[in-house]
């Protein structure tokens, strides 16, 4: 490995040294206070380090791993909203959790770590490493607050659909690597072609098929989403936000690189199938959330419906589809974290679940009018109602949808948002409903922490939503450049 | 500059409002302050300014260039006469709802500021994209004073309010992305700059399909027979200032939006669809007319006398004749003025009697004459009094139109028969009559106040009009002029 390699994996380097620091300051001397600190300062120094990387991008760290303006993208918007969760977890296990709490920390920061090396996977190998390192290290957080019927549940659920679903992505891979030899993605793009030439190509799309029934589980893509409701109720707020946003991020950026890079566009099949997943998730995912009385699992399936606008995104494909599909994850991003982040500062210590139910939204602009001010925004943005970044990000799926000439997507999109409409505001409603309940004063530091951040992700949503040229132009000259290097 | 603050200030305002909280009467003078800073800037733009054409100001910068959206306004005739409507009503929205808002006053004029400044946006946005990002803008404020302010159903009609808007706002949206494209495939590029789309060449079909996404948006906004039943719902349960707003304002975001996109964005077809358009209209005159006649409900009655009067709108917009367009004009300001009046009238009764059913009412002249009084004069006003503003507007719609479409308009013209029916109605239910036991004060110096403008408003307008057809002309010319090339 050369010297421009190293400096170019920076990023990673520093996550896998932090994740060793933070397990040996737990050995010496368990504080949770400072190992939260720790563990925020060590992301804060990766995403400094990320600007050392791009220097010398792009560049292929090794066979595994490619390091262009595409991979430092999502790594730095992933790293962002690890830091984002871990602040929001201490204010949450300050509130909630009073047994061990430190491990929690190292478990984050190993899934950032296998999250951080999707975006950048460019073979089989890295593909699959990341994501089972994210997907283990999941497990653990979401059983994590020990002694509850809930996380058990959810944890245990993971544990079997996440096994089974990577069990279709392997056999998806090793279908692939028996009909090509290759599990580079630029190499099967290229073996492809002149497999094509052959004829029909079974075991290539029977691959891509069990690929993307393996990537439709981690994205919760209806059909496959059944297991997202339980596990983002059942797991503890800030982790729900992780699940929701990072690993989602992590998966979308990979599965786009592959497609990308090995031009699956070619098979029309794949994309019908695809169009089909996206236009039952924007629908189901919107239908389903009208029927909830919970926030999280509302969410929940909200998120299916929004990975399934994202769809559209993905199948404009070029240029301007991956852009597309830049900003609406970055705007997804800010908008979940903020919403998972008001879950996790209302939760209250002693009741054993997180404010979770409709109930403990009533009546918040009374009581909290700060969370109440901050969750309507990020219901509006969720909705795509300006000033927000989630109109943008849906304008910005609407011009490539329509650019592409997709009408049954772009109708699908339009209904799945006046359906989202609805359900969004019913939250809105209930928060500015009489208060059924005295305002219950949580403990103010941590809380403090929480909302700081939850201010800084809302002028984030705000600027970003009436200003996007920066991150637009941003996004433009690193994932709008993905071409194969 | 101008123009920019023009929006900017009530937009920044409402946040110090909103910071005001539950002290009133700081966030009142904060919403009258700032509203009468606007009113003035906006009159520093009367007066002559050539070399724009019949654009008084023009702004154009940078906003998303990478997308070719910019923030691109632009003030004629029509937009400021609109313009002056709209911070004039939200002015009289806040002196009004002085007593009607007691409770979390800091939150309730934020969000009257914040709609006032999406509606100032939609009328001077000469970016479709921007254009867009305002309309949806001034929904969500008003969904709030729905909702948080509003009589009994509120929340149904807020959701069927938002529900409508919304969904139409994404029909426009992909009716002007799709326009983008055609222009894209025109031209080579890509913008949403209403001065370069004006003229895009399209084939037919697809003229056609683009005017009708934007036709269907701007009539639900108007709104026109078919999408008019968000409308009832949301000014009835909307507090005093949420309708005047609504009716005043909101509404005429629809008519707006026909006059500036539909008709010369897409001339042929709209041409084309004339006989549609005028037919809704015509039933939204009579189906409007009937249906307020028949209500029991104050505010419902004076709700659907609007959307008997926007269909006079409809009628007037696709008549394609220079004075039907003036009448248009006149009718937009005149209802906004006459509907908004009727609507802080029905609000004080409602403020004194604690209901707005006419059944419980009557003999109502003994207790409050000054408001018996005013309420009978705004009455008349909307049946289309001579000598007042909506008579004047109708008229020149009716005559404009006449001369191509007779028997339309021969209809049309007996929808005032009905105007009369549930205008006189309405006082004689509510002030005539035996004197019911109930007794309850006058209206106060400050509603008077706000009546004395505004009945001398419609006075104005109705007597002298010519400055008023002065103004907008220049930008109407250019519609009926469009209309000659295609002829």
């Amino acid at each position: 490995m050369t010297a421009d390699q190293a400096i170019a994996i920076l990023p990673f380097i520093i996550l896998g040294a932090l994740i060793i620091l933070v397990m040996l300051l737990i050995a010496v001397r368990r504080n949770h206070l400072m190992t939260a600190v720790v563990s925020a300062l060590g992301l804060l120094l990766c995403l400094f380090s990320l600007p050392f990387a791009a220097a010398k991008a792009p560049i292929l760290a090794t066979p595994l791993l490619a390091i262009d303006g595409y991979t430092l993208f999502f790594v730095g918007l992933i790293l962002a909203s690890a830091l984002a969760v871990v602040l929001f977890s201490y204010a949450y296990l300050e509130q909630t959790n009073s047994g061990p709490r430190e491990e929690y920390y190292l478990l984050l920061l190993t899934a950032t770590l296998g999250a951080i090396v999707l975006p950048g996977a460019v073979h089989f190998a890295s593909f699959f490493l990341g994501l089972e390192t994210l997907s283990v290290s999941l497990l653990g957080l979401i059983a994590y607050p020990g002694g509850q019927e809930a996380p058990a549940e959810a944890g245990t659920k993971y544990l079997i659909l996440s096994g089974t679903s990577s069990a279709f992505l392997l056999f998806g891979m090793a279908l692939i690597y028996a009909d090509l030899g290759t599990m580079s993605f630029a190499q099967i793009g290229q073996a492809a072609i002149v497999r094509d030439m052959a004829g029909f190509a079974p075991y290539r799309l029977a691959g891509i098929a069990l690929i993307l029934v393996g990537v439709g589980f981690k994205l919760s893509l209806v059909p496959f989403h059944m297991w997202a409701p339980d596990i983002y109720q059942g797991a503890p707020a800030p982790i729900t936000g992780f699940v929701a946003v990072v690993s989602k991020i992590a998966v979308f950026a990979v599965i786009l690189r592959y497609f990308g890079w090995s031009d699956a566009y070619r098979d029309p099949s794949v994309l019908d199938a695809l169009a089909v997943i996206a236009v039952l998730s924007m629908l189901a995912g919107n239908l389903l959330a009208l029927l909830q009385n919970n926030v999280k699992r509302l969410l929940a399936y909200s998120s299916i419906a929004h990975l399934g606008y994202l769809l559209v995104a993905f199948l404009v494909g070029g240029d301007f589809g991956f852009a597309a599909a830049g900003y609406y994850l970055a705007a997804y991003a800010v908008t979940s974290l903020a919403a998972f982040g008001v879950v996790a500062l209302l939760t209250k210590s002693g009741e054993g679940r997180d404010a979770d139910r409709i109930e403990d939204y009533q009546g918040l602009f009374r009581t909290q009018p700060f969370l109440a001010g901050c969750f309507t925004l990020t219901l509006l943005s969720l909705a795509g109602i300006p000033p927000t970044m989630g109109f943008i990000g849906k304008a910005y799926l609407l011009i490539a949808g329509v650019g592409a000439g997709f009408s049954i997507l772009v109708a699908a999109l339009v209904l799945g948002s006046v359906i989202g409409l609805y359900y969004y505001l019913r939250i809105v409603v209930a928060m500015a409903a009489p208060a059924s309940q005295d305002a219950s004063t949580a403990g103010r530091g941590p809380v403090l922490a929480g909302s700081v951040v939850l201010g800084v992700l809302l002028i984030l949503l705000v600027t970003f939503g009436a200003y996007p040229s920066p991150i637009i132009d941003l996004i433009r000259s690193t994932v709008g450049h993905w071409t194969l290097s | 500059m101008i123009l920019t603050w023009l929006i900017l200030l009530p937009l920044l305002g409402g946040i110090p409002a909103w910071m005001a909280g539950e002290r009133r009467n700081v966030a009142r003078w904060i919403a009258l302050v700032i509203l009468v800073v606007d009113l003035i800037l906006a009159l520093l733009l009367l007066g002559p300014r050539p070399g724009l054409g019949s654009w008084i100001m023009l702004v154009d910068q940078p906003w998303i260039p990478s997308l070719g959206i910019g923030f691109r306004l632009g003030i004629d005739g029509l937009s400021l006469l609109l313009v002056l409507l709209t911070i004039g009503l939200a002015i009289v929205s806040v002196v009004i709802s002085w007593t009607e808002i007691t409770t979390r006053s800091g939150f309730f004029h934020c969000n009257l500021l914040w709609t006032t400044a999406g509606v100032l946006g939609v009328f001077l946005s000469l970016d479709l994209f921007l254009f867009f990002f305002f309309w949806e803008l001034m929904l969500v404020p008003m969904y709030f004073l729905i909702v948080l302010w509003g009589h009994e159903r509120r929340l149904y009609a807020a959701i069927k309010f938002f529900l409508f808007t919304q969904g139409s706002g994404l029909l426009l949206l992909i009716a002007i992305l799709a326009l983008a494209f055609v222009h894209f495939s025109a031209t080579g590029i890509f913008t949403f700059d209403y001065g370069a789309l004006l003229g895009t060449r399209m084939n037919p079909t697809t003229e056609f399909w683009l005017m009708l996404g934007f036709f269907i948006a701007f009539t639900v906004k108007l709104p026109a027979f078919p999408f008019h039943t968000w409308l009832p719902d949301a000014h009835t349960e909307a507090p005093t200032a949420g309708s005047v707003l609504l009716a005043g304002i909101l509404l005429k975001t629809g008519a707006y939006g026909l006059l500036r996109f539909v008709v010369p964005l897409f001339p042929d077809a709209a041409l084309s669809f004339t006989p549609v358009a005028m037919i809704l209209g015509v039933i939204g005159i009579f189906y409007g007319a009937i249906l307020a006649f028949g209500q029991n409900d104050l505010k419902r009655l004076v709700a659907y006398s609007s959307v008997s009067h926007m269909g006079f709108v409809l009628v007037g917009v696709f008549a394609w004749n220079a004075l039907a367009l003036q009448g248009v004009i006149v009718q937009m300001l005149a209802h906004g003025i006459s509907t908004g009046a009727l609507f802080i009238l029905v609000g004080a009764l409602q403020e004194r009697l604690h209901t707005r059913d006419m059944r419980q009412m009557g003999g109502l002249w003994a207790a409050m004459p000054r408001l018996a009084a005013i309420a009978l004069f705004f009455a008349i006003a909307s049946l289309g009094l001579p000598g007042l503003g909506n008579f004047l507007g109708e008229f020149m719609i009716l005559l404009g139109g006449f001369s191509d479409h007779h028997w339309i308009i021969a209809v049309a013209t007996f929808g005032v028969v009905w105007a009369a029916a549930y205008a006189l109605l309405l006082v004689q239910r509510t002030f005539q009559g035996q004197p019911g036991s109930a007794m309850a004060p006058d209206l106060t110096s400050r509603h008077l106040a706000v009546m004395t403008v505004l009945i001398l408003a419609i006075i104005g307008l109705g007597a002298y009009p010519q400055p008023v057809i002065d103004m907008a002309t220049p930008g109407i010319t250019f519609l009926t002029h469009g209309l000659e090339v295609i002829r």
